[in-house]
């Protein structure tokens, strides 16, 4: 009963075009048919977030979406967010101050940290909570909230 | 795992939707997807069809309407989160959002989703039931709400028949002098509640009274509680005093066990919650 369907949409500023399972979830999608390996897929039920994107600027569970559903979106991985340079800072602190070890949660970490960062000056409660969505089975986290704190300060201060 | 092969179809009217559940057998509705599609990739649900409604514009929007405020079932619990509209007019429900899951799940899942699934320990089944909201379910050549406070029957059981789909929640706008707390209990911020209160009272002078408490997470359906409805409760009173009158209350409640924990751990919990959330109104309806 496999059903196929077209499906078009916008992925990292470049339009892509393809002919998905109606089961295939995006996460899938994203790594397996398009080779887009940045996107990690952990518990596959929407609780760890190692596979967030944004999907219309809003960070979303690939692997609780389908690739068919992505027709007509506007979707960003962590392989755009990287090329165009829109979160250089972000992955610097992560770098400087040891916010991973594995690297495995990484792309969902920087995802959600993107989203947060894009919609205002958020202080550490609020980076913790937005967070909170996102499993780290390394670093304790601690690493992780002061890098995103240390790049809303530093946007913040850039700012006229 | 990978979900079982489904049909998937995404209709651009209602009409064109509910013809698709009337005349499909094992037709789902997808809206956020947060809880159908770990039930797909887990395998423990495997509908013939998926009848994806994102792209139904009436299906939109919080609108005021009178004296109620209507949800319709594309509402993203980022948007009631962010909406001003539900800051002023439910207060109840801006209490709880925040509760409600992680940033990525909010941006996609919906409150009538989450009043459909009725998960015991989700927040929105509990405001819907401490507020008499009522559900608007539609089918083909049909209409009809349902009182929040029917439409909860068991443990993930609705009055929902299989053709219909909710199509919107209308949520009474607090009156004058009414007074809501909201509290819950959860090993992460975000994470389903293992117990939770929801209260409504109206306030007179120095007195809470027509107390409507919500207690959920902690049995199969929200519970309200019937003997707190005759409680008036003295804004001078003691710590002592309103634990007891709170536990006295969670007497109403039969909790059962899980892995979250034990029926009776889960009655004191509610009980301190609660005291503290009476605690927090009395205070309130001093300033006020």
């Amino acid at each position: 009963m496999s059903e196929l369907h077209d499906i078009s949409f916008t992925l990292n500023g470049k339009p892509v075009s393809a002919t998905v399972d109606a089961r295939l979830n995006l996460a899938d999608f994203l790594r397996h048919t398009l080779g887009l390996t940045g996107t990690h897929v952990g518990c596959e039920h929407g609780v760890c977030g190692a596979c967030n994107v944004l999907i219309d600027g809003r960070s979303a569970r690939s692997c609780l979406t389908l690739a068919v559903q992505a027709d007509g979106a506007h979707v960003e991985t962590i392989e755009g967010l990287t090329a165009n340079r829109a979160i250089a800072d972000l992955q610097h602190e992560f770098v400087a101050r040891n916010a991973l070890q594995c690297g495995y949660c990484t792309p969902g970490m920087l995802v959600t940290a993107a989203e947060l960062l894009a919609r205002g000056r958020p202080g550490r409660q609020e980076i913790r909570e937005a967070l909170s969505g996102n499993y780290c089975r390394c670093t304790g986290y601690q690493a992780i909230v002061d890098a995103v704190e240390a790049v809303a300060q530093a946007r913040a201060g850039s700012k006229p | 795992m990978k979900a079982r092969a489904f049909l998937y179809r995404r209709p651009g009217s209602v009409d064109e939707a509910l013809s698709l559940l009337a005349d499909t057998d094992g037709a789902q509705v997808l809206a956020g997807g947060q809880s159908l599609m770990p039930t797909l990739n887990m395998r423990l649900s495997s509908p013939e069809m998926l009848v994806d409604i994102n792209r139904i514009e009436a299906l939109r929007g919080i609108d005021e309407r009178g004296d109620k405020i209507r949800i319709g079932a594309l509402v993203r619990h980022a948007e009631v989160l962010e909406s001003k509209l539900v800051a002023a007019r439910v207060p109840l429900l801006a209490m709880a959002i925040p509760h409600v899951a992680h940033v990525a799940v909010r941006n996609r899942g919906t409150t009538c989703g989450s009043l459909a699934l009725a998960d015991p320990s989700a927040e929105m089944p509990a405001i819907a039931v401490a507020l008499g909201a009522d559900i608007v379910l539609r089918k083909r050549g049909g209409e009809r709400a349902v009182p929040a406070r029917q439409f909860f029957q068991g443990l993930y059981q609705t009055a929902r028949d299989d053709d219909e789909m909710i199509a919107e929640v209308i949520l009474p706008a607090a009156r004058p002098g009414e007074l809501f707390g909201f509290s819950e209990l959860s090993r992460r911020h975000g994470d389903f509640a293992t117990v939770g209160v929801a209260v409504r009272a109206r306030k007179a002078p120095g007195r809470l009274n027509e107390l409507d408490v919500v207690f959920f997470g902690s049995e199969a359906t929200p519970l309200l509680s019937p003997s707190a409805r005759k409680l008036s409760i003295d804004a001078s009173l003691s710590d002592d005093s309103l634990s007891e009158i709170a536990n006295s209350i969670t007497k109403d409640m039969n909790p059962i066990d899980s892995h979250q924990g034990r029926g009776e751990t889960k009655r004191r919990q509610a009980a301190v919650l609660l005291k503290r959330t009476l605690r927090d109104m009395i205070v309130r309806v001093a300033h006020v």
